[in-house]
């Protein structure tokens, strides 16, 4: 008798454990929400009020006016107290340093992978990887100060000598420093990318007698090509949404031009320069850097998409 | 023997840093025949494989000693250039392996890097041949275009074959060219290989005792690095001179 109650198994779950479990799960639901719910208001937010912005100054006109100055008055009764609010010069200056950017960056953050995953001894890969490494810790401020301070009065002195009229804001001083700051993004997903590659195909390409650059150019690269373009996808949306560098060394003239001599102004400039200061909070200058702010999200929104999407179905194809 | 032999491997040791792989292997493998190693896991007979087209080469604390020659030309001599070497001496790996590109691009790969076709039309032959003789023409000329890569694994480790040969290469090493794929698809390979050898020397690694049985007129027994026994395929497994190789055939150690 006394063995039967023994015999038989606790199978019943306890109350206070199941409590604590579900306790747990509750805060860990929180926090992830947390992250959720502040993004999902700061688009809002954004959409809220480029909205306003676009019930004063329409759409086309923001989109393809070529006159940004957005200048309001003091005093309600001022002449021209409204402004222009054309993009266009703004983004053709995000892109042509970002373009600028890439330019520099593409070559020197591509060889550079390739020399690391294909060529480098352990040695030198452990002295050069952490370098590069170093390149993308370095503040974005710093790099901002050393285009404005360092390589535009260079490139100002250079034109000079050869005749050439460079503005000390230069387009190309912030584009190739933003280069340089790019690079490492750069290189170490396109290392990543093309370690990914099997050895086996490189195996299959040597093995048949094709020389070490044969195999890289006829074999590894064309097999990595799709996470390489994934990889300077999200070089170029870190470029168009680079602010420091371009507020010290850009400018904010929104000249429209092609001329990487001449001050060009981008969006994040421009943004920075609108809400710096007391503003007048219902102003179609301040309200304007919303409508700029989305234009830059949904930008850097489609690129980051369509880049991560390649990176990923890349990496499947060879799982 | 040695009169056909078209390799010849003498005292040859290979070193992985401080261990020793292979040691002192002596061994000759006769023309347009199939040669096959067989051992153990671990029993060096891949890294001698390797050692024929200088693979091992692309392993930074491999080291080898001792001299192989083909067609009487150390192949270790300072003056022989690997890409040379690799033409004549192609290789099949375990694991189909084919490239990211259409069939064709597959095939024509090799013909391309060492300028063998004067046009499209010489391309175009190559391509045919090879796939021909890899005993894959029929079931892809049709979808020459598509990526080798949709295959299933016993057409991609024939177009493998086909890619091999079509640099024409004297000789055709392959690495357990079969221990991915299902029965049927290795028994098409067997046959295969018993065609290829009219056209060139080959040297088959295996851990199944009956495809050296089937596929092979020449046996290599290795063990613990070094080689125990060679001889005709037939006398190996019936009156092996060895006890290791007997036990080994019957089972016993591997």
């Amino acid at each position: 008798m006394a063995n039967s109650d023994s015999a038989t198994i606790d199978l019943v779950h306890s109350q206070r454990k199941k409590g604590f479990e579900l306790f747990v799960m509750g805060v860990l639901i929180l926090c992830s929400l947390v992250a959720v719910a502040v993004t999902v208001g700061i688009v809002l937010s954004l959409l809220f009020e480029a909205f306003r912005f676009f019930e004063r100054i329409p759409l086309t006109d923001f989109l393809f006016g070529t006159q940004w100055s957005p200048q309001t008055a003091l005093r309600a009764d001022q002449v021209a107290a409204e402004g222009a609010f054309g993009a266009v010069p703004l983004i053709t200056g995000t892109l042509l340093i970002s373009f600028i950017a890439m330019c520099v960056a593409t070559p020197l953050g591509l060889l550079s992978a390739i020399y690391l995953s294909e060529y480098a001894s352990k040695r030198s890969r452990n002295l050069i990887k952490p370098a590069l490494e170093i390149l993308a810790g370095i503040p974005t401020v710093v790099y901002g100060f050393f285009a404005a301070l360092t390589v535009a009065p260079l490139l100002r002195a250079g034109g000079e000598s050869v005749g050439l009229n460079v503005s000390s804001e230069s387009a190309l001083a912030a584009g190739l420093v933003m280069g340089i700051m790019i690079i490492p993004l750069i290189s170490s997903l396109s290392d990543d990318v093309i370690n990914a590659v099997p050895q086996a195909m490189r195996d299959a390409s040597l093995g048949m007698g094709a020389t070490h650059s044969e195999t890289i150019r006829k074999v590894v690269l064309p097999s990595a090509i799709p996470g390489i373009a994934g990889s300077l996808l999200l070089a170029a949306s870190r470029a168009i949404g680079e602010t420091m560098i371009v507020v010290m060394a850009a400018g904010l003239a929104a000249n429209l031009t092609a001329n990487p001599l001449e001050a060009v102004t981008t969006i994040t400039a421009q943004i920075v320069a609108l809400l710096t200061g007391d503003q007048e909070f219902d102003s179609a200058k301040t309200l304007s850097a919303f409508a700029l702010g989305l234009v830059l999200f949904v930008t850097t929104l489609v690129l980051n998409v369509v880049a991560l999407r390649i990176v990923r179905k890349y990496q499947e194809q060879y799982d | 023997m040695s009169k056909t032999a078209i390799i010849s491997a003498k005292d040859v040791d290979v070193f992985y840093g401080e261990k020793q792989a292979l040691n002192k292997i002596n061994l000759d493998i006769p023309e347009n025949k199939v040669t096959s190693l067989i051992g153990p896991s671990g029993c060096g007979k891949s890294t001698f494989l390797r050692s024929i087209n200088r693979m091992n080469d692309l392993v930074d604390i491999c080291r080898v000693e001792g001299s192989i020659t083909i067609k009487g030309q150390d192949i270790y001599a300072p003056e022989v250039d690997v890409v040379a070497l690799r033409a004549k001496v192609g290789m099949v790996f375990q694991k189909p392996n084919p490239f990211p590109k259409s069939i064709y691009e597959n095939v024509a790969y090799g013909p391309k890097i060492h300028g063998l076709a004067k046009s499209k039309t010489d391309m175009d032959e190559i391509v045919e041949w090879s796939l021909i003789k890899a005993g894959l023409w029929k079931e892809v000329k049709d979808r020459l275009d598509q990526p080798g890569t949709g295959l299933s694994g016993g057409q991609q480790q024939r177009l493998c074959i086909a890619r091999t040969i079509a640099v024409k290469p004297q000789v055709v090493l392959m690495d357990e060219p079969c221990s991915a794929l299902d029965p049927i698809a290795t028994a098409i390979i067997e046959e295969l290989i018993d065609e290829l050898r009219n056209n060139f020397t080959i040297v088959i690694v295996t851990h199944s005792m009956q495809q050296a049985a089937r596929v092979s007129q020449r046996t290599a027994f290795f063990h613990l690095g070094e080689l125990v026994e060679s001889g005709a395929t037939k006398s190996i497994f019936t009156s092996p001179e060895d006890e290791r190789t007997q036990n080994y055939i019957m089972g016993r150690i591997g």
